[in-house]
Parts: C-alpha cells; structure tokens; sequence
C-alpha cells in the first residue's frame, strides 16, 4: 500500500496514523507538506488526518481546505482515489465539497474525549472489508465539532445510497444527525469518520477495536499491487 | 556612554514601591547601579527580584531538598529537570503554578498555565508527551466556584488538546480555603535522547541572540509582580495583566524548535515565560557569564508604539530566545518560515558582562549582571512552628458503614473525575495506555522506545493532601511524596524522581513561612527514604485573599519507569479474584475524609507517616506486580480501606464479597503504606510477604455485582457507581 498524510499547520495525529498505517501494512506513509501542490505518484491512499489545523480559526477544516495542497486532493479523489479524513480530516472533506453536510459545534458544547462504540453499517468498501456488517467496535473520540449535520433532502440521499458507513451505536454524544459518525462518496472512496481508529490499533495502548480498517486498506491496495 | 533616560529621583523611588520593590531592595539596586535607574532598568529589577522569579523567600528552604541521584541528569536550575530512563533516553518534566492568571480569567489564565510549562519542557530539547494536572477549588456550592472550575477545565482542554499533547492526569480537591486563590498546577512531561539537552547558558562573543515564536505586544505587563503580592477585593481590575494564549502558535514552535534542534545550530536556548525578554536574557547571558546586547527595534511587535519598558516586561505567550553558532541564522531562519513564525536577530552576546538594551537610537537600559543574581534579595524570614493537633479520641460510628460508604464516594472530593477528564484528550500521540480513572498513575509508552523495539513507559502522578498538610505541615509533606510514591509503584513502575509545586500563603507571616519549612522538611525526608529526589520545581506565595491563606500545598509531581509496559496493572477489580490488604491498619481517623464528610469535624493530626514501612511495602508490592502475579493494585489513599476496594470494583462492575471484620476505623482509617492488591491465589501472596517481612491480610475474594461487608450487609456497585458519577455533571449542570 502506498499511502501519504498530508500535514497541516497545527496537525497533531499524523504520527498515530502513520503507526496505525504501517501496523496494518509494514508500509510506511509518506508526509506531504500542505504547501505541496502535487502529490507523490502512485498513491493508493491519500489520508487527512485529525489535529487543529490552523488552529481551527474561522472554522474547523474551512482554511485546510483551501490550502494549496487541497487541489491535488481534489484531483486524486475525481480521479477516483482513496482518501480518508479523520477528525479534523473529515471536517475539512466537508469544507472542501468533498463529502456532503457539516460538523457542527457537539450538542453539549464542550469537548468530548472519550470512547465511543460505532456500528459499521457497511462492510463492503475499501476501509471495512475486515469489518463484518452490523459489528460493533470502540473507537476514541476527541473533538469539540463532531455534530454532523445535513438538510433533510441530504440525509436522506445518504441514507438511501447507502453511504452512511459509521454510526454511533451506545449513545449519540455529540448530536449528529441519524447518529452518523462516518460517511461516504458516491464511489466509496471517499471516507470521512470522527472517532479515531488509528488510536485503536495495539493491545497495550487503548486495543484492537480500530486495527481492522486498516487491515481492510492494506489488503485492498495489497491486492491492487 | 550615551546619555540614559534616566527617571526623577523621587519618582523613581515612588515607581519603584508601586512596581513591588521594597525599600531596602531599591536602595541595593541603587547601589548595583551606581545611580537613579531609568525606568527600562526599573521594571528589570522588579521583575527579577519579584518573589517569583527569584525565590528569595523560598530558597533558604528550598536548598535542605535532595537533587541528586545516579539517574539525574539535570536538577533544578534549568527550564526542567531530566532523568535517565534507560535505553539511552532521559524524561523531562517539570510542574509551575498559574494560580493568580486563574483566578482572574480561568479560561486563559489555565491555559497559558499549560502553555507555559510545556515551554520549558521542549526548550530542554523534549518533545511533550504527556501533561498533567493538581487543581484546588473553593467551595463546590458557590456558583463562582463552578464558573471557575468550568473556565479551568476548558483552558486546560483548549490548550492541550490542539497542542496535541495528551493530558493523562491530575487530581482535584475542593475546600472553602480556596474560594478566593484556587489552585492550577500544570506538569509535562517529555522525552529526548540522553545526549542531547539543550540548556540556557549562553556561550560565544558575537553569537546571534534570535527571537522566534509570536510577536510581542502590550498583554501580561507586570504578570510576575501581580503574582507576588496578595489579592484583595478589586484583582479583578487586573484582568488586563493576564496573558492571552495561543495554543495553535505554540503547537508551530514546539514542531519548529524540534526541527531546528535536529540541526546543529543552537547554543543555548530559553523560554520567554515570567518577565518575558528580560527573565529569557538576563537567565541565558547570566547563567553563561556573558553580556548581551539587545536592539528592540528588531523584536517582532503586534502593536504600533511600544517602549523598550513594555517590550521587556510584556509577558505575550509563545514566544522564545535562543543564541544561535554564527553562521546559522539563515538556516534557523528557513525553518521558522517553513513553520510560518517570527524569527529576528535582536542581538549579540558580548564580553562585558552586561545586558545592555538599546531602542529608537538611545540606550534604555545598562546594567551589570552578575550583582543582578548575586545581590538578588534572598530572606530567612521568621518561622512559626504549626502547633501540633490534639490527638482525636473516640469518635463513634453516627451512620453504620455501607451509609458512609455511600456519602463518601458521592462527595467533591471523591466522587468520579470523568466530567474533567472527558474534556481531555488523553489519547493523542497513541501510546497512553493507562489514561484517568484506570490506574494509580498514568502510564505512556515511549514512542523512541517502540520504534527501536523497546517496551519502555513512564508512569506519572500528581499528589498531595493538603488538609494534612494544614493540620501537620512535616507529616504532609512526607505523605505528599510517598503518596506520590506509592501511586507509581501501584502500577508496577520504579519511582524516580519528583517535581513539587510549593503553593503557600503570604510568606511574611510567621505561621506561613513555618508550614513552608516543616512541608520542605517533611519532603526532604521522604524523598530521601524513598529515592526519589526532586530535579525542578516552582514556588507560589501570597495565595491569599484578603488575609486569608489557602491550605498548605506542597503539589508533588511524580514520574517513574516502567521497562515492559506489558506488566502494567490497573486499579480495575477482576473477577474471582483473593483481595490482600498490604500494610498495616490501625484505624486512624484523624483529618480522614470519613471524619469530614461523615462526622463534620476536620480535626486530630494526620496519619503519621512511616517512611521505612512505606519503602519496605512498597518494594513488596512492586516485586509482585513485576512477577506478573498481580491482576490489579489500587493504593489506600483518600477515604480508607474500603472507599479504596469500592473504587477497584466501580471501575470493573466487579463486587466481592469481604470477610474481613472491622469497624468504621478499619474501614475508614487513612493509615499510610497501605496498598489493595487483586490476585489469583491470595495464600502465596500472604505467605510471599510473610518471607518479606511484610504485614498482609486476606480481605474477600470478588465476584459477582455487590460489596459485602460482614456486619453491614451489602450494597450493589451499580449503585455505588451511579453515585459516584453522578456529582460533578449535577454540580456543574447549566454552568
């Protein structure tokens, strides 16, 4: 698998996904500077990873969106690429038009960072395929804007199309609209989720409960040569 | 010499007591000058010989605490402390007060608390990877105590989590003697390789003096004089001397800094904290013997018109000064735009053994170092031994066991932490493998150590009971360091040193100033005994509100080590397990929290402290975790014997059922050296500590959902539980 994160200004877990990566895949990702204006070539993944990027000034992901180097996320993704955005990774896929609705301020309006339980509701893309459909798993969550939001006629385009891989299972904490904690591209391979799964990835630190969507991605682009 | 704007002699003496300078202090800074000062040269005095920068209450004691140990790196002196850990790497850490800051604007005056003590920390050369926290609030039912309580907890969250440096601890009392001086401590902890710790002893003729980070404007003027004095009823009014933080900046300069320190540019390096520019270049020139030059024309500026006086005292956040080897500007300088920050060349080093600051074309200030910190004030004031509490007596049993069981773990300074901790991002970074609420101390593996197929973690803790230290301050401080002690080797960690933050009233009463000598004299004592020496530190006084002193806290940050973060235990009761009581019971209820929330009386001395008993269980219990016997280990602190069984079982849902009989004193008592280990066979532990000399007991064995007490019947952990979590949310509900 050949995979990159890109790095923002004030991204904070591109180490801990860069473990969870190699863990599953022995393949370490590349780093790629958000001033980049093109990405490496031959890239089976691209990753947006969680952190405050700039700060979250404005709005969470609203300037990582148009940082030079969105252009050729843009690009990879019409060409039909894998890219996955975590946390703030998945607030800047919105804010890019990547992936449809917004992550608004959690109904409590304060920081929730704890463990949450997620039900894959679809186990047939790139990032699940070592999840079973309907299986349950832990995953941490640490954000302060996870309220995912759309318009009736949004939600319910998504959850026709079957694009709603992720949803909180125990309790929606953070007031997301149908309890979405991840959602998709028409194509599957866009993927944006909150909660971390690269901070479940090792018995010994927080466990295992995340390993398999990177067990999934590994074997996808393992297969894909 | 050009000609140096120097002040009105009678103003400058007025000046000078309004910016804190006592009469006699003035006058030895005249002496130092050999003139009236300018008014730059002022406001450098004051700062430096502010109570807290340069300690002068607190040296003479501070000097009787042991600093030294085969595995100290670096003792106090520096921006932090650092240990050896093994396999080549060192911890750094350190633990500072931002009390005042937070009573004034809890939001920003907590975060820049972490915000700054994470500088000193990666000035070392370390990359944070762990914070933590000791808290103290007023009364949890005034409606300004929550507020409090609510900015503090979002500052601190707000900080540390885009910094993205998880916060895996801390503690929190509540006690009405802090509603007017509520307590922040922060701590760090970082990592580097042994080899490689920068320090501030700047060296080199002609080296470049950098600015980097933020820029510089008009916020926190004065921040180390208003932590100096006491509070009366309008500190409000100085809301305009609390800094603003920036955690987004700080993440660029921590990532910044470390990429620089990679290369081979820096020569001494030194945050900009208390006293901003002048603490950073008095400190880096003084402590290498050398003068320097500063232009302030050149120091990046957010706002238009500032003086060289606001620029030296300006305590604006994320900001660091650092001497660089010639020739390595434009190198230090890509990199710092890379991270799109300020980077300036504001001045040389010389050889006059000056600071010499020079703005707009005039020489705003000129003065000698040396006599700068060897003239510095430093006072021996009068002492007031704390007189001993009378013993208690008998106090009988108003209530019946599981009653009080029940209260105890419902009340502020018992009931469940989670509200706090789930603000905090404690897993970021992905190596914290004992988080809040699941061991004694944390636990945070160290990321160098895995990628060179290591298993190395630190296991970190704050502790102290300041309701002990009040009633003895010698016995508190002892407790305060084995506490933390007995915290680390609950998970099976070797403590190895500490960092304490001294957190006192005003030092100029007699009473005051005693319970600071006795605390040290108790710490000292302990730390010696225990091995556990302390590497860096920091001192708040004048925590008071008109006249009114907080509780004597001695805050002790702990860090120990762990080789194989596989052999970890936590707090969490398995099922069918035999409960052994490590340590002796004597059923002491003096200052216990039984008495308090129980009995209503905060009376009798605290539980003495034998420090012999503390090592020899201590090493006991360690051994036994080490040998993979021991499935959980929980410390009897806080509450007593069964509060510490009933926490074990709350944070599993696992019950047991007790066969150990006893009455409230047994149950309740807060004896020391006491520790709550879960094994699978309970007689080859007891028969193990028999061999080791060490007094043990079966208690039960756990099993299903309830606590049974012989005599008191039983009650269900759920039940427990639910009243132990829900306090903090009822209490701060609509806040």
């Amino acid at each position: 698998m050949k995979a990159a994160i890109v790095h923002f200004p004030g991204t904070n877990r591109e180490r801990d996904m860069a473990i969870a990566l190699r863990q599953a895949s022995g393949q370490r990702p590349q780093m790629v500077w958000h001033r980049e204006t093109e990405l490496p070539l031959g890239l089976d993944l691209v990753v947006l990873p969680g952190g405050f990027s700039y700060g979250d000034y404005l709005r969470c992901g609203a300037m990582a969106a148009q940082s030079p180097v969105m252009g050729a996320v843009r690009d990879f993704a019409a060409k039909g690429g894998h890219v996955l955005g975590v946390c703030n990774g998945f607030q800047m896929l919105t804010e890019a038009g990547l992936l449809p609705g917004a992550l608004l301020r959690n109904a409590s309006l304060r920081f929730l960072a704890m463990d949450c339980t997620m039900k894959v509701e679809r186990a047939d893309t790139a990032y699940t395929r070592h999840f079973q459909p309907g299986q349950r798993f832990k995953a941490t969550m640490a954000h302060g804007d996870g309220n995912y939001f759309a318009d009736d006629a949004t939600i319910e385009r998504l959850e026709g199309e079957n694009r709603v891989v992720f949803r909180y299972d125990d309790e929606n904490l953070n007031g997301s609209r149908n309890a979405i904690a991840g959602i998709c591209s028409e194509n599957g391979r866009v993927l944006g989720l909150m909660p971390h799964p690269e901070n479940c990835v090792d018995p010994i630190v927080g466990g295992e409960d995340g390993l398999p969507l990177f067990l999934s991605l590994a074997e996808s682009f393992a297969e894909a040569g | 010499m050009t000609a140096l704007p120097l002040l009105d002699p009678a103003r400058a003496a007025q000046l000078a007591a309004e910016f804190g300078l006592k009469p006699d202090e003035y006058e030895r800074a005249l002496g130092i000058l050999g003139r009236t000062p300018t008014l730059t040269e002022l406001g450098v005095f004051s700062v430096m010989w502010s109570e807290h920068c340069s300690y002068k209450s607190s040296r003479v004691w501070l000097r009787e605490l042991p600093t030294k140990a085969p595995w100290v790196l670096v003792g106090p002196g520096e921006n932090a402390g650092v240990i050896a850990i093994g396999e080549g790497l060192a911890a750094v850490f350190k633990m500072e007060s931002h009390n005042h800051p937070s009573f004034i604007e809890p939001y920003n005056g907590a975060a820049t608390g972490v915000g700054g003590i994470l500088r000193d920390v990666f000035t070392m050369g370390a990359r944070p990877i762990a914070n933590l926290n000791a808290l103290r609030f007023g009364d949890p039912a005034l409606p300004r105590t929550r507020q409090i309580l609510d900015g503090v907890v979002r500052g601190i969250g707000g900080y540390g989590n885009c910094v993205g440096v998880p916060t895996v601890g801390g503690e929190v009392n509540f006690h009405p003697a802090y509603n007017g001086n509520p307590l922040v401590n922060a701590m760090t902890v970082g990592i580097l390789r042994a080899d490689r710790i920068f320090t501030a002893a700047a060296t080199g003729v002609g080296n470049p003096v950098v600015y980097v980070g933020s820029k510089t404007g008009r916020d926190g003027i004065h921040g180390a004089t208003m932590s100096s004095t006491e509070f009366s009823a309008d500190s409000e009014e100085k809301r305009p001397t609390v800094q603003i933080g920036d955690p987004f900046a700080e993440k660029l300069l921590i990532e910044a800094c470390l990429e620089l320190m990679a290369t081979d540019a820096i020569v001494a390096i030194q945050d900009m904290g208390a006293a901003g520019l002048t603490s950073s270049s008095v400190e880096m020139a003084g402590k290498g013997g050398m003068g320097i030059e500063l232009e302030l024309d050149s120091v990046p500026q957010r706002e238009t018109g500032m003086t060289a006086y606001e620029m030296m005292l300006s305590e604006s956040q994320e900001r660091m000064l650092m001497v660089l080897k010639p020739g390595r500007e434009a190198l230090a300088e890509s990199i710092f735009r890379k991270w799109e920050l300020d980077f300036a060349v504001i001045g040389r080093l010389t050889d006059t053994g000056r600071i010499v600051i020079r703005h707009k074309g005039v020489t705003e200030a000129d003065i000698l170092l040396a006599p700068l910190e060897s003239e510095a004030p430093l006072y021996r004031r009068p002492t007031e031994e704390t007189p001993k509490q009378p013993p208690l007596g008998e106090v009988a049993d108003p209530v019946g066991l599981l009653p009080a069981l029940e209260k105890l773990v419902a009340s502020p300074d018992l009931c469940s932490r989670r509200w706090i901790w789930d603000q905090y991002d404690a897993q970021v970074g992905g190596q914290t493998s004992k988080r809040p609420g699941q061991a004694d101390a944390a636990v945070v593996r160290v990321e160098e150590s895995v990628d060179a197929g290591g298993r190395l973690a630190v296991a970190l803790t704050t502790d102290t009971t300041p309701r002990y230290c009040q009633a003895d301050p010698e016995e508190g401080g002892k407790q305060a360091v084995a506490e933390a002690w007995r915290n680390i080797t609950a998970t099976g960690a070797l403590p190895r040193a500490i960092t304490d933050n001294m957190n006192f009233g005003n030092p100029e009463k007699p009473r005051i100033m005693g319970q600071f000598a006795a605390a040290v004299r108790g710490m000292a004592a302990a730390c010696i005994a225990l091995d556990f020496p302390v590497v860096s530190g920091n001192v708040s006084l004048y925590n008071e509100t008109e006249g009114r002193a907080i509780l004597p806290t001695p805050a002790i940050g702990g860090v120990g080590v762990l080789e194989d973060v596989a052999k970890a235990v936590g707090l969490a009761l398995p099922p069918s397990c035999d409960l052994v009581l490590v340590g002796e019971t004597v059923g002491h209820l003096g200052q216990s929290l039984w008495l308090r929330e129980i009995a209503g009386r905060e009376e009798g001395p605290p539980p003495p402290v034998d420090l012999a008993a503390e090592r020899r269980n201590g090493d006991f219990v360690r051994g036994e975790i080490l040998s993979g016997r021991v499935r959980a280990c929980h410390d009897c602190a806080d509450g007593g014997l069964l509060v510490t069984v009933a926490e074990m079982a709350m944070a599993s849902g696992v019950g047991a059922t007790l066969d150990a009989q006893g009455d409230h004193r047994f149950w309740f008592g807060e004896d020391q050296a006491r520790y709550v280990l879960a094994v699978e066979n309970g007689s080859a532990l007891l028969a193990a500590a028999e061999g080791a000399g060490v007094p043990a007991r079966r208690l039960g064995r756990s099993c299903g959902g309830d606590l049974v007490v012989p005599g008191a019947g039983a009650i269900s952990v759920a039940k427990l539980a639910a009243a132990n979590e829900a306090t903090l949310p009822a209490l701060m509900q609509g806040v």
